[in-house]
């Protein structure tokens, strides 16, 4: 005997969004409909034909809808995949062409997709990674990038800078980032993640040479996404086998998830607009409400360069832990915004890089708006959170 | 009546990620309490599994703490201990053994973790009581005092590292598992759908992954060379290289070159942590029918003055007479039945019959000379 409470049946004040998001009618309807057909991408026969047509649109829509050619976009299995092969494959692509080239430069809140990689590339692979240092809110200091590259710009491969943090919800100054690397001819990856259905996002006009964007994040299935990056820039593969996808990632294509994925974005993409007001407006009725309940509570990033949805809160005096559980005990769910490290849940680095001390980052609570959200969600936590961190602040005490 | 089933709580129940807490948690979500699961992380950097039956916290076994709640159908969260287990129990027995005593890692640990760190936490929290998987068993005594009784299961009984235990926290304790014969226990796991229900017991300290304690302490504590010395003679028998490695009662491992004069056997009857001296001698020398206790703590009312009672001396140990003589925080053991290979630092147990009065932590052993 279970005593499972149906989740669906219980309601629910999903405050998560950017850790996934529902999926949109949209994209439920095109991928069920691929489903039940057959039809390997690289075969040659009528019904190959058939799932590469579906590929290829898909290809073309999501092009369209961030404004990079269908050429550039390499479909992957998501961020983490995106990220690792943009890194490394444009690490390892541009060192075999210059062997100078052994600096990459990025920031030091950027996600474990990239910092992982990164540790992994100076460990394994002889790379000098430098974290350049971001301001109190979580933005890259800029002139720290410019003094770094000028520095020595012949021996950089690459600067990766996120385009919106998943954490605090700050942007980049990527513009910035990519003159000054450009000045030298030095490529730039960019983490899109957050930041694509929420924020413009065009890569041609960015000018950049690579980007990374993941399906679960604007409203289509886990387990797809794609690494967009310049024709005319090769990365060299993490996966060797079939040569699909230029070549640069072998493997079967999963036609239904590129299908779910393209009407996801085209979706997230028109409706941007509309829906980052009304994200942002329910995000400011969060923060001023829950700041009226709970006054010392404090706004983490930049309070106006920041992702619509996003509401990052540090509670002085409790563990974010206790917040979590006792909010989720309320049918309240949001994060905590740092990752398990082993197991167990760390100080989150990206407050860390910030200037928070450990006990700031401990306490800090991430809520995130979706195209599900309403105002009834902001007024379950409204209503939730001044008992809920009093309880927490006994429990640290 | 046990006392767990008489009104609904909200219960934190201590899930290790082994079969005997599953099922307490199992048993306590049936009984109608509001349960969440907590599994705790004690150690800062655990390893991704565990081999056989040793340690525990890996993160092997967190999935499978998660993977027993999702089967029980109750929130589960990790909660990260791993500085308090650090600084209270790791910590101490380091610092313990450093001063030539024997400590009991799984007695600290509930008296400083799982039944005051967790279960403050939890009581803040909103929480009632702390469920475990502990065999032992909590009656409420007329006077609405909690008793505390040794396990049905005698072989499984755990009331000896509970014995450390005040009311206050037994009132807030739950020990679902004290009424079952282990046997029971996992084909109950079984019928449940848990998966854990043919996982082995775990033995030895969790903190030492690898079951070689000796080789732990001199990795904390490196090497302070000190010599064997015969107890009667006084000669110096040998070298080694820590005599935090040592324990009283201990036989193997001394590597003596010289046999002793009557060929038997000899063992470690007391060690002197500053100077490094080991004494040894015949196993009769081990025989103590008196000890005296320190850091007294009491289930209930402090016993006063003498108690004719029984205390248990180690985990698993058998039950010696003995009279006891309260005063204060110290406490005075004459042993009716002596015993063998008593070492400070181990925790004396109180019982009485089956009831656990208290414990104390052994300071000094002696032998009355015979009349």
């Amino acid at each position: 005997m279970t005593h499972t409470v149906d989740a669906a049946a219980r309601r629910i004040a999903y405050l998560d969004h950017a850790a996934t998001t529902p999926m949109v009618p949209e994209a439920v309807e095109a991928m069920t409909a691929l489903l039940s057909t057959t039809g390997n991408a690289n075969s040659l026969h009528g019904s190959g034909r058939e799932a590469r047509r579906v590929v290829e649109e898909s290809r073309e829509r999501i092009a369209a809808s961030i404004g990079a050619r269908p050429g550039e976009v390499v479909f992957t299995s998501g961020g983490t995949e995106s990220d690792n092969l943009a890194v490394k494959g444009l690490f390892w692509d541009r060192r075999a062409q210059d062997p100078e080239r052994m600096r990459v430069l990025s920031t030091g809140v950027e996600h474990h997709a990239v910092l992982d990689p990164l540790t992994w590339l100076e460990d394994e692979g002889g790379a000098e990674v430098e974290l350049l240092p971001v301001d109190a809110q979580g933005a890259l200091v800029v002139d720290a990038l410019a003094d770094s590259i000028a520095r020595a710009p012949a021996t950089v491969g690459l600067v990766t800078v996120m385009w919106a943090n998943n954490e605090v919800g700050t942007l980049q100054p990527v513009e910035d980032v990519v003159s000054l690397a450009h000045r030298y001819d030095i490529p730039v990856h960019t983490d899109a993640v957050q930041a694509v259905g929420a924020v413009p996002v065009d890569f041609a006009a960015g000018d950049l040479d690579a980007l990374t964007l993941t399906a679960h994040k604007l409203g289509g299935p886990y387990g797809v996404g794609a690494l967009v990056v310049r024709r005319d820039l090769s990365a060299t593969p993490l996966l060797h086998g079939g040569g699909q996808e230029r070549g640069i990632r072998a493997g079967t294509i999963d036609v239904p998830a590129i299908a779910g994925f393209a009407a996801a974005v085209e979706l997230a993409v028109k409706r941007r607009t509309e829906h980052a007001e009304r994200m942002a407006a329910l995000r400011d009725d969060l923060v001023s409400r829950v700041l009226v309940e709970v006054p010392d509570a404090r706004l983490n990033g930049n309070p106006v360069d920041r992702l619509p949805g996003n509401a990052h809160l540090s509670f002085p005096g409790c563990e974010g832990d206790s917040l979590l559980m006792l909010l989720d005990h309320r049918g309240i769910e949001c994060s905590t915004g740092s990752a398990c490290s082993a197991g167990v849940p760390q100080p989150s680095h990206v407050l860390l890089a910030m200037g928070r001390d450990e006990a700031v980052a401990r306490s800090s609570l991430r809520f995130t708006l979706g195209h599900t959200s309403t105002a009834a969600d902001v007024d379950a936590l409204v209503e939730a959170i001044a008992p809920v961190v009093e309880r927490a602040r006994a429990a640290a005490r | 009546m046990t006392r767990s089933m008489t009104r609904p709580m909200k219960v934190v129940a201590a899930m290790s990620g082994g079969v005997d807490s599953a099922v307490a948690a199992a048993r306590a979500a049936e009984a109608g309490h509001d349960v969440t699961g907590i599994h705790l992380a004690l150690s800062r950097n655990p390893q991704s599994h565990r081999t056989g039956a040793r340690g525990c916290c890996t993160i092997e076994d967190a999935n499978d703490a998660r993977r027993a709640a999702d089967v029980i159908g109750i929130p589960f969260y990790v909660w990260d201990l791993s500085e308090r287990f650090h600084d209270d129990v790791v910590e101490d027995f380091r610092t313990e053994y450093l001063a030539g005593r024997t400590p009991n890692p799984c007695l600290r640990c509930n008296e400083k973790i799982k039944f005051a760190a967790v279960l403050d936490r939890a009581r803040a929290l909103g929480y009632d009581a702390v469920a475990t998987g502990h065999y032992a068993r909590l009656e409420t005594a007329p006077d609405g005092t909690v008793e505390m009784h040794r396990a049905e299961d005698a072989a499984k009984d755990q009331s000896y590292v509970l014995g450390v235990l005040t009311q206050q926290q037994l009132a807030h304790s739950m020990f679902p598992l004290g009424d079952s014969p282990k046997s029971l226990v996992r084909r109950e796991a079984a019928a449940r759908g848990l998966l854990v229900a043919e996982k082995p017991d775990s033995h030895d300290i969790c903190f030492v992954a690898d079951g070689d304690t000796a080789g732990w302490l001199h990795d904390k504590l490196g090497t302070a060379p000190g010599t064997f010395v015969d107890h009667e003679s006084g000669d110096v028998l040998g070298t080694h290289d820590g005599a935090f490695t040592y324990t009283v009662g201990q036989r193997r491992g001394l590597r003596l070159g010289r046999p002793a004069a009557d060929g038997r056997p000899r063992y470690v009857l007391d060690i002197e942590p500053v100077s490094g001296t080991v004494t040894v001698g015949p196993r009769e020398a081990l025989t103590v029918d008196r000890l005296e206790g320190i850091s007294a703590r009491w289930c209930g009312t402090p016993p006063t003055s003498t108690l004719d009672c029984t205390v248990q001396l180690r985990a698993h140990g058998e039950e010696h007479r003995a009279v006891i003589t309260v005063d204060g925080d110290r406490v005075d053991v004459d042993l009716l039945d002596p015993a063998q290979g008593i070492a400070p630092g181990q925790s004396a147990v109180v019982y009485d019959g089956t009831r656990v009065v208290g414990s104390c932590t052994i300071t000094a052993t002696s032998r009355v000379p015979a009349a």
